[in-house]
C-alpha cells in the first residue's frame, strides 16, 4: 500500500470509460467550454471495443471516411487529445463516491478524483456461457466474441480453428469475419429462438460463407475433454445432432458493463441492466452522468459515438445549474411482456423537458404491431414496431414528450381486436 | 527434481504420495516438515485437477461431523490447525459464522438434535437462534425461515491457494512433485515400492494414496484390489457476482435431511456468494458437466432464500465431484508401507491437515522434523485483504473483474511450481473467474502466456490434437 496521504484532484468532468461514447463526449465537452476534462481508461490503450474489431465499417457518419475499428478508435483517441482532454491510460475507478467522486488507482497509485460532473461510459460486454447457463463440460476453447478478437487482431491468436457459433446477431456475423481473418471457417452457426436475431436478408453471407445455420435448438451441450469436442443440441425436428467442433464462439447477448455501478450507491434498472437515468442521462444522484452501451445493451460505435456527443452538451450546460435543483420527473415503464425493457425509465417534465435521443424499447419477445406510450389513459404517442427478440426499437421521446405527459408513461403494444 | 525415480542423494524416497489434491498436499506438507523425503505424483498436468477443483470454500468446525468418527476428529484437528497456520502461510481466512436455518416445521423440530450433535463434537459455541434474531442479523433473508442455530466459527477460506500454499512449503523444504505422472502399476519388495510410472519408475518405502476419484483405481493397480469402490457424487454451483455478497452475512446453511445434505447459500472470501452443491450419484469419474435445469433449479433455491438475488448477475457456474464411496466414513488404512487415504468427500479441504497428521501418526516418524522450514508466501487472493493492485509497481490491471495485476501473474509464471494451463492460472491468480470470463483480459493473457504454457491458449495452424488430455 502506498504510505501517503491520498491525493484528491479537482475536474469539471471525470469520463469513466474511453470508449466511443467516452471519447466524444470528452472532446465534445471541450469544444463546447468545459475547462478540465479527465478520461479514466482502465485498459492501456483508449478507444474500447472497436479497438479490436479489425472490420468495416466505422467512422463513416463520424469522419466521413470508412475505416477499420482500431482506426476508428485511434481516431477518436486523437480527436479527444486534440481538444486538450486528460487521457490517462491504465486507470482503474474502484469505487464511486456520492456527489461526483471518484477513487482511481493507476500504476498502483490511490488517487481520489472530485468532479463536478461524472460521467459513465463503461460500456458493455457478452453475456458469458455461465450467465447464459450452456449447458456441458467446461473444456478449454470456449470464447465469446469479444475475446476472440482481442485475441486475434490484438494477440494475433487463434483459440481454436473450426468452431461453432452461438448466437446470431450481427457480432455474431462479425464473429464470422474474424474466422475469415485467421482463415477458418466456423462450423455452424447455431441459435436458440426460432430465427437468426440479425436481419434475415444476412442468412444469404451464411450461404456465401458456406456456414450452416441452426435455428430454435434445444438442450444445447458443449462436450469435451480438454478441449472442446462438440455441441449437441435438438433441432426443430426433434433430432439429436452432435457437431465436431475444437471451439465455440459465445456471441451476442450483451449486458452493460455494470461492476462499478452495482457496487455504487446509484440505482439500477434491473430490466436494462444500466442506470436509472433520466432523457439526459442523469442518474439517481445528479452529479452523475451515463451515457452510451452502458444505459442498455447494445447500439452501434456510431450510436455510441453520437450519444456521447449529445450528452456533453447537456452535461456542459448543467455546470452551469446547481446539482441540486428539483426537477419534476415522471416514471417511464413497460406493462407488456414483450417489452424486456425501457431506457431512459424516467424523464424530466416541465421547463427541461426536451429529448434528443430515443426512447429505446428492448425486446423479450418478437414484436410486430403498433405501440404506444400512455399516460393516466392518454395516449401520447402511437406507431408500428417491429423488431426480433433481444433487439430494440427507438421510440421518438421528443414527440411522446411533446404530448405533455403530466404521469407516468406506460409503454405497451395496441391490443388488436 | 530426482533422478531415476530416487530422491536427491541415489536413496529411494521416504515416501511416494499418489495425488495431488488437497489431501495429498497436505500429508506432502506434514511428512516433509516432519522430515521425510517426499516425492508427489500427480497423473494430471497440474495440481488440484480433480475433486480439489471445485466445492464450497468453508473451513468447518466439523459440527455436523458424525461423532466419534475419524472424519470429525480430522475436520477438528484440522481446522485448528489451518486457523494456526494461516497468518503464517498468508493465507486469507474470513470469519463469516454460519447459521443453520429451518425453513419447515419438521426441520425446526430437527433443530435440538443437531445442536445436541454439535456439542457432542466438541464445537460449544453452536447455539438456538430465534427467527427474529436470524432476521436481525440476515435482514435480507426471506421471512419463511421459521428457526435456525448458529456455527459461529466456521470460515470463508481460498480453497486453491490453500492446497497450493502446502505443495509450495513441501516443496520449499525438499520435496519433489512429478506432474502428467500417472501410476500404472508397482509393487513391493524388500521394504521398498517400486511404482511404474507414466514417466518412468519411482522408488520409496512408503506409498500413501491420495488419489481421491481414483483412490479404488490406484488400490487395485498396486495391491491388487479395493475393499470401497469410488462413486462420484457431482455437485453443481451457480455464483453470483459481488454484489450479491452484500445480501447475506453468515454461511446459510440447510437442515440435512436423509437423502440430501441440502445447498448451502455463501459468501466467497473472493468477494462473490455462491449456491450449491446438489448432491448428483453417478457412475463417471470425469464428468463435471453443467446443466441448464440443474442450474436455473440452483438460483430459484437461493432467491427462494435470498430474495433479492433476483436482480444480481450470475458470474460463473461450475460443478465439483466428491469421491464418495458405498461407505459413511473416510476409507484410511494401513498395511506393509502402503496407506490408503479414500473416500474423502466434501470435508477435505476443512480435514486435509487433520488428516494429515493422523496418517503422520499411523507410519511413525521417517526422520528429523525441521527445526526452521522455509515458509515461501503466496499472493493473497481475497477480496477482504489488501491485494496487489493497491501496492505499487505491480505493472498494471490485466484482470478487471477480479483486479489481477500483470505482477501477480509473473509471479506465478516464473515461480516454483507454474501453472501448465489456463485452468491452472486461473486458481493461482483468479483471472478470467470475474463477472466478464475472460471478455476483457484473454487477449492479454494470451499474448502474456505466449510459449509458457505446456497448454497454450493459441492453438497453431493446422494443429493436431494432444494424445493426452488434461
Amino acid at each position: 500500500m502506498t504510505e501517503r496521504a491520498i491525493a484528491t484532484e479537482q475536474c469539471c468532468i471525470a469520463i469513466v470509460g474511453g470508449g466511443s461514447a467516452g471519447l466524444a463526449l470528452a472532446a465534445e465537452a471541450r469544444r463546447l467550454g468545459a475547462k478540465n476534462v479527465v478520461v479514466l481508461e482502465r485498459e492501456q490503450s483508449a478507444g474500447g471495443v472497436p479497438r479490436h474489431c479489425g472490420h468495416y465499417p466505422f467512422g463513416l457518419r463520424e469522419y466521413g471516411r470508412l475505416m477499420k475499428g482500431p482506426d476508428y478508435a485511434r481516431r477518436n483517441v486523437a480527436a479527444a487529445c486534440a481538444v486538450g482532454v486528460d487521457l490517462r491510460t491504465g486507470a482503474t475507478v474502484s469505487r464511486l463516491l456520492p456527489g461526483g467522486g471518484l477513487e482511481v488507482v493507476q500504476d498502483g497509485y490511490a488517487y481520489t478524483v472530485r468532479a463536478e460532473r461524472v460521467v459513465l461510459c463503461t460500456g458493455v460486454r457478452e453475456a458469458s456461457r455461465a450467465q447464459r447457463m450452456i449447458s456441458g463440460d467446461r473444456p478449454s476453447g470456449i470464447v465469446t466474441t469479444g475475446a476472440l478478437q482481442g485475441m486475434v487482431y490484438l494477440a494475433g491468436q487463434a483459440p481454436f480453428r473450426r468452431p461453432i457459433i452461438l448466437g446470431s446477431e450481427l457480432v455474431s456475423y462479425s464473429a464470422i469475419q474474424t474466422c475469415a481473418h485467421l482463415g477458418i471457417r466456423p462450423v455452424a452457426m447455431v441459435e436458440e429462438e426460432p430465427n437468426t436475431l440479425a436481419p434475415g436478408q444476412l442468412q444469404l453471407y451464411l450461404r456465401l460463407r458456406g456456414v450452416p445455420l441452426h435455428t430454435g435448438v434445444s438442450d444445447l451441450a458443449i462436450r469435451g475433454k480438454g478441449r472442446v469436442e462438440a455441441v449437441s443440441f435438438t433441432d426443430m425436428t426433434g433430432q439429436r445432432l452432435a457437431i465436431e467442433t475444437d471451439g465455440v464462439i459465445i456471441s451476442g447477448r450483451f449486458l452493460p458493463e455494470s461492476a462499478l455501478l452495482r457496487a455504487s450507491h446509484l440505482e439500477v434498472d434491473p430490466l436494462s441492466g444500466g442506470p436509472v437515468t433520466d432523457q439526459h442521462g442523469r442518474c439517481s444522484d445528479p452529479a452523475f452522468f451515463a451515457a452510451g452501451n452502458l444505459l442498455r445493451p447494445a447500439e452501434t460505435s456510431g450510436f455510441c459515438w453520437r450519444e456521447g456527443r449529445r450528452a456533453a452538451a447537456h452535461v456542459v450546460a448543467d455546470l452551469a445549474r446547481p446539482r441540486d435543483m428539483d426537477r419534476h420527473t415522471v416514471a417511464i415503464r413497460a406493462e407488456d411482456p414483450a417489452i424486456g425493457f425501457v431506457s431512459p425509465q424516467r424523464v424530466v417534465i416541465g421547463r427541461e423537458s426536451s429529448a434528443s435521443g430515443p426512447l429505446h424499447v428492448g425486446l423479450a419477445l418478437p414484436l410486430n404491431g403498433v405501440l404506444q406510450a400512455t399516460s393516466a389513459g392518454r395516449v401520447l404517442w402511437s406507431g408500428a414496431g417491429k423488431a426480433r427478440p433481444v433487439r430494440r426499437v427507438h421510440l421518438p421521446l421528443d414527440k411522446i414528450l411533446a404530448a405533455r405527459p403530466e404521469a407516468d408513461i406506460v409503454v405497451s403494444r395496441v391490443e388488436v381486436r | 527434481m530426482s533422478d531415476h525415480g530416487r530422491s536427491p542423494g541415489g536413496a529411494p524416497f521416504d515416501v511416494a504420495i499418489i495425488g495431488a489434491g488437497v489431501v495429498g498436499c497436505a500429508i506432502a506438507r506434514r511428512l516433509t516438515l516432519d522430515g521425510a523425503r517426499v516425492v508427489v505424483l500427480e497423473k494430471a498436468r497440474d495440481v488440484l485437477d480433480g475433486a480439489s477443483k471445485g466445492n464450497s470454500a468453508i473451513l468447518h468446525t466439523g459440527f455436523d461431523a458424525p461423532p466419534g468418527s475419524l472424519e470429525q476428529a480430522c475436520v477438528a484437528s484440522g481446522y485448528a490447525e489451518y486457523l494456526n497456520i494461516a497468518p503464517a502461510l498468508n493465507l486469507p481466512i474470513l470469519k463469516s459464522g454460519a447459521m443453520v436455518l429451518a425453513w419447515t416445521t419438521e426441520q425446526l423440530a430437527a433443530l435440538p438434535g443437531l445442536i445436541g450433535k454439535a456439542h457432542r463434537n466438541g464445537v460449544p459455541d453452536v447455539a438456538p437462534l430465534e427467527r427474529d434474531e436470524i432476521l436481525r442479523r440476515e435482514p435480507n433473508l426471506s421471512r419463511d425461515v421459521l428457526g435456525g442455530f448458529e456455527v459461529p466459527g466456521e470460515y470463508l477460506i481460498d480453497p486453491w491457494t490453500t492446497a497450493h500454499a502446502y505443495i509450495l512449503q513441501a516443496l520449499a523444504n525438499g520435496a519433489s512433485l512429478r506432474r502428467g505422472a500417472e501410476v500404472l502399476g508397482g509393487h513391493r519388495g524388500k521394504e521398498i515400492w517400486t511404482l511404474n510410472t507414466s514417466t518412468g519408475d519411482v522408488h520409496a518405502h512408503y506409498v500413501i494414496n491420495c488419489a481421491g476419484l481414483y483412490g479404488d483405481v490406484v488400490d487395485r493397480r498396486l495391491l491388487g484390489r479395493s475393499t470401497f469402490k469410488i462413486r462420484p457424487r457431482k455437485g453443481q454451483f451457480v455464483v453470483f457476482d459481488k454484489p450479491a455478497s452484500a445480501l447475506a452475512s453468515a454461511i446459510l446453511l440447510p437442515v440435512p435431511s436423509k437423502t440430501t445434505k441440502g445447498i448451502v447459500v455463501c459468501r466467497t472470501i473472493f468477494g462473490n456468494l455462491l449456491v450449491g452443491p446438489t448432491a448428483e450419484d453417478q457412475d463417471d469419474r470425469e464428468d463435471a458437466s453443467t446443466d441448464r435445469a440443474t442450474l436455473e433449479a440452483l438460483r430459484g433455491q437461493g432467491i427462494k432464500m435470498l430474495p433479492g438475488l433476483a436482480d444480481c448477475e450470475i458470474t460463473a457456474t461450475y460443478a465439483g465431484l466428491r469421491p464418495a464411496c458405498e461407505f459413511p466414513e473416510y476409507q484410511v488404512m494401513q498395511e506393509d508401507g502402503y496407506v490408503t487415504v479414500g473416500a474423502i468427500r466434501s470435508t477435505g479441504l476443512s480435514a486435509a491437515l487433520g488428516i494429515a497428521r493422523h496418517v503422520a501418526e499411523m507410519i511413525g516418524p521417517l526422520g528429523t522434523p525441521l527445526t526452521e522450514p522455509v515458509i515461501p508466501l503466496v499472493d493473497r487472493l481475497s477480496e477482504h485483504h489488501p491485494r496487489d493492485w493497491q501496492c505499487d509497481g505491480h505493472d498494471g490491471i490485466v484482470c478487471h473483474c477480479e483486479l489481477v495485476t500483470r505482477r501477480e501473474i509473473e509471479r506465478v509464471l516464473t515461480g516454483p511450481m507454474p501453472p501448465a494451463s489456463l485452468q491452472g492460472l486461473k486458481r493461482r491468480t483468479r483471472v478470467t473467474m470475474g463477472r466478464c470470463q475472460g471478455f476483457y483480459c484473454l487477449p492479454e493473457l494470451a499474448r502474456i502466456t505466449t510459449g509458457r504454457l505446456e497448454v497454450p491458449m493459441d492453438v497453431p495452424t493446422g494443429m493436431s490434437e494432444g494424445k493426452d488430455h488434461d
